[in-house]
């Protein structure tokens, strides 16, 4: 048990291993500091931490250090007294500020960091407002082409060298590195080869100025107007914890968000920067039926929810002994369960199958070297399962089936001799009726092949839900517009068995509405979905599932089985 | 804060005497200034056909200044839209052109929406570059709203329209903060 003395007040910081910037914080000071991070080599380069640190003695005696040191390299022991807020440690801190602004060029209304830049919370809040830098500023050139997502404004930099460490820490590929000396230091690459890791993305959030940018968020909005969102990236398996940024119902910018128990502190890129989908135009966001009858005919007609719903209702009702479903992994895992219930309530024969899992390649591990080999302990997996909640919807499988039947057993029984209708529940027939449930977004491309699409097509009644047009929403009967992972409410089940909860951020379309509203409805329940009920519902039910009866996960999610 | 009871002063109504109460003398006072009105010159300003005589610091249509090379002065900061509180101003911003060595970031459009503007100032205050200032011109007249939605185009022709008249605004001195009162080319 270690106590330490910060401004005079004792934290007990047990038997961690914390620098004084962790242990002040433990207290409630803040110790403003640029280079530190706690995913990150220390390398105290910044000096923006320096504080007045002493020794308590058995005795009761202190003996204070001459001067100030980094509180972020100064390890806290038993009796460590740390002191922010003396008129030394301010002066420095003050003095420091001045240093690192000495070359800043204070282009702040046209920086896209402004409004969350710690150079200038930190001038508020630990600076002094004047300069007295009479010489011409270094102006060294921007890099606009230092990455394929990233912009280098060279003359904003303080020299933190996180985005260093992290391509060398992390990312293992080490592209980024510092060149020349003292106040003419610049970040550079080497000559053609920009960061293009797969990983890249986080130095924009590591920066703490506005040196680097990310393109395709520069000069899109200035993050004042910027509503945050605290969700879950449905790229992987992984399940990153990510805030999502938004304004006026369009999605900006994807950022991660600090999660121990998911990813750690970064996201990749693929998450990052996969997001227009979500404010795509060509995205469906009300019913669209066809008569029946006319299945080669093209053209689909939008029809409103108040008649879409029951007419699907009915129709799914009337082949409800050979009837099938198709559970997408990307549904929440209460969405799961209502079109569980949904399906299974029409008839016990009804089938459901767990939608396509997509894998791409292999998982890949950072750090990482340059020829691909590891290097280290491992700090982050993009996981080659891109769908975020496979897991969840096995469980829910499982409950309502007892079994979990692949997309290939769907196909394989569409085209197979099995009959048609007749009693018994546990005898599988051919389908005559499918709720097909999709929402990959379109980086995964064309997820059916044309034999798949040809197959599924025999089906009688073909119902779709989708986010987008693709050759089945064409020849299915019904298409219903699906959600994405930023409009809806709800959690998945990461691949180590965490469910992690996502909130919605924006609305999904003038007409659309979002899966579980519309499994909701199909089960003739009224209201708007609330998925915090849904999970306690599905809490009680299945077993699985039990520790989600809190209701509201937290930010950092709930370890299941 | 509630008011404390010491600073509240309780005012009562005076009481009106017999005269007061009759209103005779006020009426008689009353027609006296309208009599009086009668040989005096008149004050009436005959708008249209006379303009009022506006101070230069007049809150008006705004403008968007040029810079010494005619190019629009404003950087797309966007501080005028988060001040402005009608929400009134839109911008997109995008990068600079190529050639425009000096500027990273300049306003693809700007839309100020004379018809949801009050005419408070507060983008001519937060303006870091002096780009956009209020002119005295306050007539505006449009057959549709599409029409007071005041483009970037707009904007600069009312710049060309006023720089360099007696009218121009007074808030920036010609020179003393920056070239926003420079005559267009």
């Amino acid at each position: 048990m270690a106590v330490v003395l910060i401004n005079d007040k004792p934290v007990d910081i047990g038997n961690e291993r914390l620098n004084l910037v962790q242990a002040a914080a433990k207290a409630g000071v803040f110790i403003p500091h640029y280079c530190w991070h706690p995913a990150l080599s220390v390398v105290a380069s910044c000096r923006m931490c320096l504080v007045e640190v002493g020794d308590k003695k058995p005795d009761g005696t202190v003996a204070m250090q001459p001067r100030v040191v980094p509180a972020c390299q100064t390890p806290a022991k038993d009796g460590t007294v740390c002191i922010t807020n003396s008129e030394k440690a301010k002066f420095s801190q003050a003095r420091t500020l001045e240093g690192l602004l000495l070359n800043h060029p204070l282009d702040c209304p046209v920086c896209d960091k402004a409004g969350e830049c710690m150079l200038q919370d930190y001038s508020y809040r630990f600076g002094k407002a004047q300069s007295r830098m009479i010489d011409p500023k270094n102006r060294p050139a921007n890099k606009p082409d230092i990455g394929e997502h990233l912009s280098l404004f060279t003359d904003r930099c303080i020299m933190c060298s996180r985005c260093v460490r992290f391509t060398r820490e992390i990312s293992g590929s080490a592209e980024l590195q510092v060149i020349n000396r003292g106040h003419h230091s610049e970040i550079d690459i080497f000559p053609g080869d920009p960061v293009n890791n797969p990983l890249a993305g986080n130095v924009v959030d590591l920066c703490p100025v506005g040196a680097l940018a990310n393109k395709e968020f520069l000069y899109k909005q200035r993050v004042w107007f910027l509503k945050s969102q605290k969700s879950v990236c449905a790229g992987c398996s992984t399940g990153c914890s990510i805030h999502i940024d938004h304004n006026k119902d369009i999605v900006y910018r994807i950022r991660p968000r600090e999660n121990p128990q998911a990813q750690g502190y970064f996201i990749c890129d693929e998450g990052r920067f996969d997001f227009p989908y979500i404010n795509g135009k060509e995205r469906f966001d009300r019913p669209l039926v066809k008569p029946a009858g006319e299945r080669s005919e093209p053209a689909e007609s939008a029809v409103a929810w108040e008649t879409a719903l029951p007419d699907i209702r009915d129709v799914l009702k009337k082949s409800a002994s050979a009837l099938a479903a198709v559970v997408s992994p990307m549904l929440t895992v209460e969405e799961a369960y209502l079109f569980a219930k949904l399906i299974k309530g029409f008839s016990p024969q009804a089938t459901l199958y767990l939608g396509w899992v997509p894998n791409v390649g292999k998982d890949e591990s950072f750090p990482r070297d340059r020829k691909g080999n590891p290097v280290g302990p491992v700090q982050f997996t993009i996981r080659a399962e891109k769908c975020p909640n496979r897991r969840g919807v096995e469980e829910v499988l499982k409950h309502f089936q007892g079994e979990v039947l692949g997309f290939d057993r769907l196909i394989a029984d569409i085209s197979s001799p099995l009959p048609t209708g007749g009693e018994g529940a546990g005898v599988r027939r051919r389908p005559q009726a499918l709720y097909l449930t999709a929402g990959y977004p379109p980086r995964l491309g064309a997820w059916l092949n044309d034999e798949q699409t040809k197959t599924l097509s025999t089906i009688p009644l073909l119902i779709v839900q989708d986010l987008a047009p693709t050759p089945i929403t064409q020849t299915a009967r019904y298409v219903l517009p699906a959600a994405t992972f930023a409009e809806k409410d709800g959690c998945f089940v990461n691949h180590a068995n965490l469910a992690q909860q996502i909130r919605w951020a924006v609305r999904p379309g003038t007409m659309g509405r979002t899966d579980g509203q519309i499994f909701l409805s199909l089960l003739g329940r009224r209201g708007l979905i609330q998925a915090t009920k849904i999970r306690q519902e599905l809490a009680a039910e299945i077993p699985f599932f039990a520790p989600l009866a809190v209701g509201d996960l937290g930010e950092f999610g709930v370890k299941l089985g | 804060m509630p008011i404390a009871e010491s600073e509240v002063r309780w005012v009562k109504a005076p009481t009106l005497g017999l005269l007061d109460r009759l209103y005779i003398p006020a009426i008689i006072e009353g027609l006296g200034t309208t009599i009086k009105h009668i040989f005096q010159p008149p004050v009436t300003q005959q708008f249209p056909e006379e303009r009022p005589d506006l101070p230069a610091n007049y809150r008006g249509l705004h403008r968007l200044n040029r810079d010494t090379e005619g190019r629009v002065k404003c950087v797309a900061c966007y501080m005028c839209s988060t001040a402005c509180p009608a929400h009134c101003i839109d911008i997109v911003a995008a990068p600079a052109p190529a050639e425009w060595k000096d500027r990273e970031k300049y306003p693809e459009m700007f839309v100020i929406d004379e018809l949801r503007c009050i005419y408070c100032g507060m983008c001519e205050q937060a303006c870091p570059c002096d780009a956009i200032e209020l002119t005295s011109m306050f007539d505006l007249t449009g057959l549709t709203r599409e029409e007071m939605m005041f483009d970037k185009e707009k904007l600069l022709s009312v710049f060309d329209q006023t720089a360099g008249t007696e009218k121009d605004p007074i808030r920036t001195k010609a020179g003393a903060l920056s070239c926003a009162s420079e005559p267009a080319k």
